[in-house]
């Protein structure tokens, strides 16, 4: 049963591992300053770069991270806290549950029918709202679960002071759970970070540089998707050198939180 | 002397009566000691008196508990105020984890709300709490860290300075020399002989012998009933009732 275990999560450090060096290797003859700086050449132009979809993909993970954050930690404090609800709580802890267990095409779908159309044109709004969309449940569940976690004699000793219950909440029992709370939205930031699935039918994507929220916007994963599929070896390079940057986008938030947040050792 | 009475208390979880017609006087600036076997009801009715009972879903309360001429359940008393008032200590020293010692001890202040307090007011208050259970000495050169590394019996006794801090006139004090070694919790001991000039002091415990040290006056309660009431040499030494004597002298409830 050991050997088993240490045999699994060495699987996995190995494939991890191979993954990220593969892409390590691929991608860094990629980075250049132009990589960083410049917008897509012609075809059969050396060159060339992705700053537009690196710039589009901070616009579209910060909106996602505008609707998905604060909505989240709402809904998780609605379900952890108010024991009054606890029957709307249970529909609503399903409803999260199925939600992040969807397809995350269906949030694109949804935000289609609903803003696209009605916008009469893909926007990075559009995109924005669909990541975010898929980022509720996944905070909201987690912010539920780590709110759980901070002992009930914790929330008594505050009350027993005389605080207002959303007092305990906002000041006591949250900045205990802050860290994993935090680590919680890392993940889902990581997790909607790189995926293209929503985009499809929202932002899209863009050839050329742009800000502009009413606009189609590019993204690393929907250029990545396009690059690798197309046949030039001067795009499978910028491909390969998008996907470490998107990496590094993912994975910096989780290194910030866990260095900056402090863990509390919460007695018994 | 005023204290806290308590009229026809019952209190029920769900369907569970947990306390039975409890009529029960706490005189003022004494210590009464609350004992009984475990799940007697003791510790229920301790979070009757600040009204920490019914934050359990499905808990309930009938009949007056009389502070100072206030019925804290009357209809409209904000049970927050009364918690105010009515301050308690636990069995484990549950202490804020994220906060330095200043911000624990000045929390119940810092946070209340309808009061804003200088931070020259807040600061008075702190370090009178602290000099208040002895710990000053202790902690004046880290007030601004937080608490790892102290006791338990520290911790203990920075959870007393945190409920002082905010001024009650009554302390409730759930077990809270259970989770301490001999020695701290004589000192616990002797700060509470200290405090009982100034409040009304209300303790549970499960040690009889401590009963017997600090407490003016010992209740009995069994099976949510209140068997027996009385000056703590009167219940220890001249029991009224059988099962109190069964319980003090260790052969049964």
């Amino acid at each position: 049963m050991v050997t088993l275990c240490i045999l699994a999560t060495g699987i996995l450090l190995a494939v991890l591992g191979l993954v990220v060096g593969y892409i390590a290797i691929q991608g860094l003859p990629g980075l250049s300053w132009s990589f960083f700086t410049g917008t897509p050449r012609p075809i059969g132009e050396a060159g060339g770069g992705m700053a537009h979809a690196i710039a589009g993909s901070f616009i579209l993970i910060g909106l996602a991270c505008l609707v998905g954050i604060p909505w989240g930690v709402l809904t998780g404090i609605f379900l952890a806290e108010m024991k009054r609800w606890r029957r709307l709580g249970t529909l609503v802890r399903f409803t999260a549950d199925v939600l992040s267990g969807m397809p995350s095409i269906t949030a694109g779908i949804f935000i289609y029918t609903s803003v696209v159309i009605s916008m009469q044109t893909f926007s990075a709004l559009a995109g924005g709202l669909a990541l975010g969309i898929v980022m509720i449940p996944l905070v909201a569940r987690n912010t539920e679960e780590i709110l759980r976690l901070v002992p009930a004699s914790m929330r008594e000793a505050a009350l027993a002071l005389g605080l207002p219950y959303w007092r305990v909440v906002v000041s006591i029992v949250l900045p205990t759970a802050a860290r994993g709370i935090g680590i919680g939205m890392t993940m889902a930031l990581a997790g909607i970070a790189g995926d293209p699935v929503p985009l499809f039918f929202t932002a899209l994507n863009n050839n050329y540089w742009s800000l502009d929220l009413r606009q189609p916007i590019a993204s690393l994963p929907m250029e990545i998707f396009r690059y690798t599929a197309a046949p030039f070896a001067e795009w499978h390079t910028l491909a390969w050198a998008g996907a470490l940057v998107l990496i590094a986008i993912s994975f910096t938030p989780m290194l910030l939180v866990r260095i900056f947040l402090p863990g509390y050792r919460i007695r018994r | 002397m005023a204290g806290i009475q308590v009229e026809a208390l019952h209190a029920w979880y769900g369907r569970d009566l947990i306390l039975k017609q409890v009529d029960l006087v706490f005189p003022g600036k004494a210590i009464t000691a609350v004992i009984g076997p475990s799940g007697c009801g003791k510790s229920t009715l301790l979070r009757c008196l600040n009204r920490m009972h019914e934050l359990v879903p499905g808990a309930r309360v009938a009949g007056r508990v009389v502070l100072n001429e206030t019925d804290i359940y009357h209809y409209g008393v904000n049970p927050v105020e009364i918690r105010r008032r009515v301050g308690m200590v636990f069995q484990n020293p549950n202490i804020f984890p994220t906060m330095t010692i200043f911000q624990n001890v000045g929390v119940g202040l810092a946070l209340a709300g309808r009061q804003r307090y200088r931070h020259r007011q807040l600061e008075t208050r702190v370090v009178k709490s602290l000099q208040q259970v002895g710990l000053w000495e202790e902690v004046k050169d880290r007030l601004h860290r937080t608490a790892t590394g102290l006791s338990a019996g520290q911790l203990q006794r920075l959870c007393i300075a945190r409920t002082l801090a905010v001024e009650p006139e009554v302390l409730l004090m759930d077990e809270p020399c259970s989770a301490l070694d001999p020695i701290a919790a004589i000192r616990i001991e002797e700060l509470m002989r200290e405090l009982k000039a100034s409040y009304t002091i209300i303790l549970v415990t499960h040690n009889m012998q401590q009963a017997a040290r600090v407490a003016d006056f010992t209740a009995f309660i069994s099976r949510g009933e209140l068997i027996e009431y009385g000056s703590t040499p009167e219940v220890f030494l001249r029991p009224r009732d059988l099962r109190t004597e069964r319980y003090i002298t260790g052969t049964g409830g």
